[in-house]
């Protein structure tokens, strides 16, 4: 029991390695920042394709976001970070975990927001369109917010899977939070700054399963 | 009279079924014309293609010396011309009764917002709903969801009202109101398509009367003249008790 704690809850090791920890939230936190709006806006382009009147386009697009669903994301981010430099493209890691990521994310934005869209009524747009709105304006101001707002819970659960999936990046050699525990374990001998990071991912990410919670509750209570 | 909307020879297709079959059809300026028949005669598929939502399949439906039917037509600036009421009202839930209909204005006409609120409320007043500005749809009645959505249409300064059975989703003690909306629209001289199964309204407020069968025009006449019609298709539904 004794080596259990030393191992796993060594307190000095922890305030120890808490700086370095830190620093790799911050490199998380900015991942998260990045990939939520690049994910949303790909979902979105990929959702609004998913129903283009083009059929090819729209098979296209099937096939893209389905192969993305499909990919482990690990498996992404070491083809994408081991591929690009064939490629002549010269990245730096964080670049490749961030396209990987974005591939994987703005697959399952767009299933989410293909969804919201399919549940607001057709009767909307034609509403809109027969007062002249264009398409667009008519979805950007009718049908859009009210198709988020079906999806919203859902949208804040793959948010959070998006955050956690960042910790696929320490693999390779991404400082994210994960990434510098692992550093910080080899270096001790000891995994307690494993069990401070969960507990940092924790503290980012609970505030977020709640209000992920609450919106379920309001949406079925409405 | 002058026709506001004039359709000719007009066919519509969904796939192999023919919806609409030659269907010629003057609408003059300040008449109130109802389309009747039986479901499925294509009744609300004739006033959907009157601004395009539903394309038609050939022909023409002419407003104001422009095809609206050509390549070449701007549709949605002639789509404010052409107000549309939805038998389920179709409002915008997430907007108040004010901001929905103040969008359109904004959006399309470029309204500045205090212009915009200004004529938003006047339409709402007229359609006496004063105290329903900041109300959201579901905290309407019916008969008030549905006059918020005429007074979006008419906010427009539209030419010719389209409406697909206005009253059809209406509790019958909300009806009324909603007719009497009509009734004015009409008394202040606006041209509109009806399609409705209100035939005693239909009798009492109708200048014409196009009674629709298996996609086309079989009767057409006052709502006098197709009452007086003995052994006519029209006068059996015409002289129906709603």
């Amino acid at each position: 029991m004794n080596a259990l704690i030393e191992q796993f809850f060594n307190l000095e090791v922890m305030a120890q390695a808490f700086p370095f920890l830190l620093k790799g939230l911050g490199v998380t936190i900015l991942l998260t920042l990045l990939l939520t709006p690049l994910g949303l806006a790909l979902g979105l382009a990929l959702a609004l394709g998913s129903s283009a009147r083009h059929r090819g386009l729209r098979r296209a697009v099937r096939i893209w976001v389905n192969g993305f669903r499909g990919l482990p994301p690990l498996v992404l981010i070491i083809i994408v970070y081991s591929a690009l430099p064939f490629l002549g493209l010269r990245t730096p890691p964080l670049m490749a975990v961030v396209i990987a990521l974005w591939l994987n994310s703005s697959a399952y934005y767009c299933e989410i927001l293909r969804a919201g869209l399919g549940s607001v009524p057709a009767g909307q747009m034609e509403a809109a369109r027969a007062t002249g709105l264009g398409r667009a304006q008519a979805l950007r101001d009718v049908v859009l917010p009210q198709a988020v707002r079906n999806v919203l819970p859902d949208l804040a659960s793959n948010t959070i899977e998006l955050v956690k999936g960042t910790s696929l990046a320490s693999i390779i050699g991404v400082s994210e939070l994960l990434h510098m525990a692992s550093n910080a374990r080899s270096v001790v001998y000891n995994a307690s700054p494993i069990t401070l990071a969960a507990l940092m991912y924790l503290a980012f990410l609970l505030p977020s399963v709640r209000l992920t919670g609450w919106l379920e509750r309001r949406r079925r209570g409405a | 009279m002058r026709p506001i909307l004039d359709i000719q020879a007009l066919y519509k297709s969904f796939g192999d079924a023919e919806v609409l079959k030659n269907i010629n059809l003057k609408v003059g300026e300040g008449e109130m014309v109802f389309l009747i028949g039986p479901s499925g005669s294509g009744k609300s598929t004739l006033l959907r293609c009157c601004n395009r939502l539903e394309e038609p399949t050939s022909g023409a439906i002419w407003m104001d010396n422009t095809n609206l039917l050509a390549g070449d037509t701007d549709i949605n600036r002639m789509r404010q011309r052409i107000g549309m009421v939805f038998q389920g009202f179709n409002l915008y839930p997430h907007m108040t009764a004010e901001q929905n209909v103040m969008l359109a204005l904004r959006r399309v006409q470029g309204k500045s917002e205090a212009e915009a609120r200004e004529i938003a409320r006047r339409e709402l007043d007229r359609m006496g709903l004063a105290e329903r500005f900041g109300h959201y749809p579901s905290q309407l009645s019916g008969g008030q969801q549905q006059r918020v959505a005429i007074a979006r249409s008419l906010a427009l300064g539209p030419r010719v009202m389209l409406m697909d059975e206005p009253t059809s989703a209406l509790d019958p003690e909300l009806v009324g109101g909603v007719l009497e909306a009509m009734r004015e629209m009409k008394a202040a001289g606006m041209t509109m398509l009806v399609v409705s199964h209100e035939m005693r309204f239909a009798r009492e407020a109708a200048d014409r009367v196009a009674f629709m069968q298996a996609g086309e025009i079989v009767e057409y006449g006052t709502p006098a003249e197709l009452l007086a019609r003995e052994g006519g298709r029209a006068r059996a539904f015409l002289g129906g008790e709603h």
